[in-house]
């Protein structure tokens, strides 16, 4: 049984994929830039670009930032607070 | 420190909280639900977070504001369902001297937009709803990000 890696989604990601957080296998993947080509390819997730903000453990990670399943995962669509 | 709040801000409790016997004055800046946005016009909107990295960024960023001039800041950005007219995030800045509470002020909501997460969805009075995306509305793609990269 191989890992998983659990990606947490907000505001229009979690609408396009149709759920707050999603369940990707590790296996292959080992940076945040893999992760993102890995969630591109699921159905509705089109619209997440390559540059899509990725934060983990609470701090935004470049594409080559490592990701393992301990980490805490998020996809940022872009922001609009304030 | 909660920045993030659920229910209506308290301009009142800000001010309070950035008030003392040697600050000769506070400046602020409160960011009210608008009632149009890009030609259409907004009816209500709906704030959602990613709460502890956002509670993490908004303390960051009211941190850097009190190292980098000498005054004490406080911050609220609401969440949830928001009328037109409320508040949306308020921004208090006590300091001796009106430049450096104005200058951190400008500071403080200007790396707010920049760097929480948090996301706006507007109800237009035609009944449709939309995720607000600053690229759409002007601001080019790649413009946004949130600074503090690893």
């Amino acid at each position: 049984m191989n890992s998983m890696l659990t990606v947490r989604l907000f505001a229009r990601y979690a609408e396009l994929l149709g759920a707050p957080e999603v369940r990707v296998s590790a296996e292959g993947i080992a940076t945040v830039g893999d992760l993102l080509a890995r969630l591109r390819s699921f159905p509705g997730a089109g619209a997440i670009g390559p540059g899509t903000l990725v934060a983990v453990n609470l701090r935004q990670a470049r594409a080559d930032a490592p990701v393992s399943p301990e980490d805490e995962i998020a996809l940022l669509p872009p922001l609009a607070g304030g | 420190m909660t920045f993030l709040s659920g229910s209506p801000i308290e301009l009142g409790t800000l001010l309070g909280e950035v008030a003392a016997p040697g600050r000769g004055g506070i400046a602020s800046f409160v960011g009210l639900v608008r009632d149009h946005h890009g030609g259409r016009k907004v009816s209500a909107l709906s704030y959602s977070a990613y709460e502890p990295m956002a509670e993490e960024i908004c303390g960051q960023i009211v941190s850097e504001a009190e190292t980098r001039w000498p005054v004490r800041v406080a911050l609220r950005h609401r969440l949830g369902d928001l009328a037109v007219g409320e508040v949306a995030v308020a921004v208090a800045v006590g300091g001796d001297h009106r430049e450096e509470a104005f200058a951190a002020c400008r500071y403080v909501i200007e790396e707010v937009k920049r760097r929480v997460p948090i996301w706006k969805r507007e109800t237009y009075v035609d009944g449709t709803e939309e995720w607000v995306d600053p690229a759409n509305s002007g601001v080019g793609i790649g413009e946004w990000g949130m600074g503090d990269v690893r």
